[in-house]
């Protein structure tokens, strides 16, 4: 059975919620921005078979791979935090 | 709700799969259909008029089939639509004809820099799961003004909503039914004019009687078609080409092509250092400001634009807002990771087969899109082979081949071209065409109905008559949807020149409009009314300025902002001598043409007019920050409503009579 809600389970609730958005919002900021900065770096790499060089790739699919990884994961470890203090909703 | 309802729609969303699977089904018959009529000898006029009249009517159906008398059903779709569902809606909510024409031509001429778009029209998605739209759903808005009404004191935040609402939103459905109107014009040999009203009776038909119940539907439908048409021929080219239907995984192999053939070209004369762009290296078209700043912009505009967030109030839990998130994306994914492919295909064949070639020995499908003006070479329209021979005789020592430098493609040719490179038959084009128009309705539906049902719920019901009865409120939205259609239509029909533009500002609009106020609404509870406020008449105001400015009044922006040229990402130097251009006797003319050699090429800091994202949200944020600190704490009672917002489980915050 769900806890009944406090203030304390509130807080305690909102801490965890904002610490996975952190956690996501700087996997974000990495892949979206940090490692196309290194493009002329990392196309000094070819992929094997493929051929791409990996800074190109990175950008036209690998960040895009990791965007929507990310967001399924988000929406399992969103859920979690919510089962724990009793805030999700009924299935 | 009577019972008896409850239980039909059950079997409703039970048959969603089936419904959805036999209509894949029956669009692949169709497809095949068509082609066997190609093949008896059925002229492709025909052939390209059944393919948009079939998949028109059939969005129409579902348009008229799914109507409702419902205000929930029709501003929300009953909050009942599954998060699977929902993903793809938003898909085709989400991917316009910019998306789907226009983005492999870009990448095509941009190379690398090309892809800040298909990173910032992605990875936004991301900030809209985690950021804000589940905390909506859970407040319970029918729009978006609604949540900056509840949290910030009423009807003058509301107000500042709508505005923001319609500036992007207005300049962006105007760009989409623009596009109907290129597609139905160049498949069906119709007058642009006419067939831009051709497509906005397809919208209303979609939209007008169910609202977004029916505009959920209708898109599921859309992305079927658009994401087959998309796919289909650049798989059977990939095929084709390297044996294996995954293009995205081959066209690796072109781009190692394309480099190596990109040097052969210098050597060999055909290409000059100074045309010749290499499609893998970063920040030849774009300065690494501006490249990263269209990112950035594109990525939050896209946690702000209203009809992409109203998308996500029609799940039936907070949790499967989130997981309609990530599907959203999925389905996104699909087509934004192949767009590359095609460029580089695309490109290769252009490079191996028409560069460097005896102009005798052109290949024969780019005449049909020379014809019409899209392809030159030479400095005239390439209709023929005895065209191109003229035309390039007339060049001074031109050593009759094909050089780089006289070979000009209107980028919306990639897509609509490569059924035709790789030898397809006509009725892959038709589907293309079927495809294209599929993208551009559907984006203008959710367009639609955001503006709309911003005026009829935010305006007229919530600050003229908040005493209507249902039927009258459902009449008012309907009648304005009407309205706003034929006003974009009208616009649209005109050409406006500044029109693709206008996709690109409406993020930034966005941006700067909603984010700070609808962030801090959830996220800091200190956010005052006024704060709010101020800051989003600041951000908006200082972006819609700078825009403005550098567009249209560019001489005032020189003389009385600061503003200077913007510089070449290349060699450095700026784009116009300003100190030349101040002296001209326009230089300070009123909204000049693009063609003035000010326009859009001044600004502060080097940065684009695209990015006054950029500017107006770090302001909005701090007036946000600042004003609320000098007011007092909201009250105990506002408080405690977004502590509900945060917590997924238990009633919205926001309950509609409905």
């Amino acid at each position: 059975m769900a806890p009944a809600p406090s203030q304390s389970n509130t807080d305690e609730h909102w801490k965890k919620t904002t610490r996975l958005m952190f956690i996501h919002l700087g996997v974000w900021f990495f892949f979206g921005y940090v490692i196309h900065m290194f493009v002329n770096q990392l196309n000094a790499i070819k992929i094997p078979i493929l051929g791409f060089p990996l800074g190109f790739y990175m950008a036209a699919q690998g960040s895009l791979i990791v965007f929507v990884v990310m967001l399924f994961m988000f929406a399992r470890q969103q859920d979690k935090i919510d089962r724990e203090f009793g805030m999700a909703e009924d299935d | 709700m009577t019972t008896q309802t409850t239980t039909g729609s059950d079997a409703f969303y039970k048959q969603l799969g089936r419904m959805y699977g036999m209509y894949t089904g029956g669009f692949v018959a169709f497809i095949i259909l068509l082609a066997i009529l190609e093949q008896v000898g059925v002229p492709n006029k025909i052939l390209g008029y059944l393919f948009v009249f079939f998949t028109l009517a059939v969005y129409a159906i579902i348009g008229v089939a799914t109507r409702t008398a419902q205000l929930s059903e029709y501003y929300v779709a009953g909050r009942r639509v599954p998060a699977f569902y929902n993903g793809m809606a938003t898909g085709a909510d989400w991917m316009s004809a910019a998306s789907f024409v226009g983005m492999a031509g870009t990448l095509f001429l941009l190379g690398y820099d090309g892809i800040a778009w298909v990173l910032g029209w992605t990875g936004g998605f991301v900030l809209v799961s985690i950021l804000i739209g589940p905390y909506l759903r859970k407040f319970g808005a029918y729009t978006v003004p609604d949540f900056m009404a509840f949290r910030f004191g009423g009807n003058f935040a509301r107000f500042i909503a709508v505005i923001v609402l319609v500036c992007c939103s207005f300049t962006y459905v105007t760009a989409q039914i623009y596009g109907t109107g290129l597609i139905a014009s160049r498949f069906l040999g119709m007058q642009f004019e006419v067939a831009v009203f051709a497509g906005l009776v397809g919208i209303l038909l979609c939209a007008m009687l169910g609202g977004m119940r029916a505009v959920t539907w209708t898109q599921i439908a859309q992305y079927i078609v658009l994401i087959v048409a998309y796919l289909t021929p650049i798989v059977i080219l990939s095929t084709k080409h390297y044996g294996i239907p995954i293009p995205e995984l081959t066209y690796g192999t072109a781009i190692a092509e394309i480099t190596a053939r990109e040097g052969q070209m210098l050597t060999s004369g055909l290409a000059t250092a100074a045309t010749l762009k290499p499609h893998i290296q970063p920040f030849i078209n774009y300065s690494p400001l501006n490249f990263f700043g269209i990112i950035f912009c594109m990525m939050v505009g896209t946690a702000s634009l209203p009809h992409i967030l109203m998308r996500y109030f029609t799940t039936p839990s907070v949790r499967e807002a989130r997981q309609s998130v990530a599907w959203s994306l999925l389905f996104i994914f699909l087509l934004y990771f192949s767009a590359p492919a095609y460029a580089a295909f695309s490109k290769l064949e252009v490079y191996t087969n028409i560069i460097g070639r005896d102009l005798t020995q052109v290949r024969p499908w780019l005449f049909s899109w020379g014809e019409l003006g899209l392809i030159q070479i030479c400095g005239k329209n390439a209709a023929s082979i005895d065209a191109i021979v003229a035309a390039c005789k007339a060049i001074a020592g031109h050593p009759g081949v094909v050089r780089l430098q006289d070979f000009v493609i209107n980028t919306d040719v990639i897509v609509l071209s490569t059924p035709e490179i790789a030898g397809l038959p006509y009725v892959i084009s038709g589907l293309v065409a079927a495809g294209g128009l599929a993208a551009a309705l559907s984006t203008a539906d959710g367009l639609l109905l955001a503006i709309a049902n911003a005026l009829s719920h935010d305006i007229y019901y919530k600050m003229l008559d908040p005493n209507a009865p249902t039927i009258r409120r459902l009449t008012v939205a309907r009648v304005l949807l009407f309205f706003v259609a034929v006003a974009s239509a009208s616009l649209a029909a005109t050409k406006p020149g500044d029109i693709l533009a206008m996709v690109g500002w409406a993020f930034s609009l966005a941006m700067a409009g909603n984010f700070p106020a609808l962030i801090m609404g959830v996220w800091w509870k200190r956010t005052t009314a006024t704060g709010a406020v101020a800051g989003m008449i600041a951000g908006f105001g200082l972006c819609l300025f700078y825009l403005v400015c550098s567009r249209y009044f560019p001489g005032y922006g020189v003389k009385y902002f600061g503003m200077t040229s913007l510089l070449n990402p290349l060699s450095g130097a700026p784009l116009v001598d300003i100190a030349k251009a101040m002296a001209l006797p326009n230089a300070m003319e009123v909204m000049p043409t693009l063609a003035h050699p000010m326009a859009n090429k001044v600004g502060w800091f080097d940065l684009n007019n695209i990015n006054c994202g950029l500017l107006g949200m770090p302001l909005g944020f701090l007036v946000i920050y600042v004003v609320s600190l000098m007011g007092k704490e909201p009250s105990k009672e506002m408080q405690a409503y977004v502590d509900e917002i945060r917590k997924p489980r238990g009633r919205t915050v926001l309950e509609e009579k409905t």
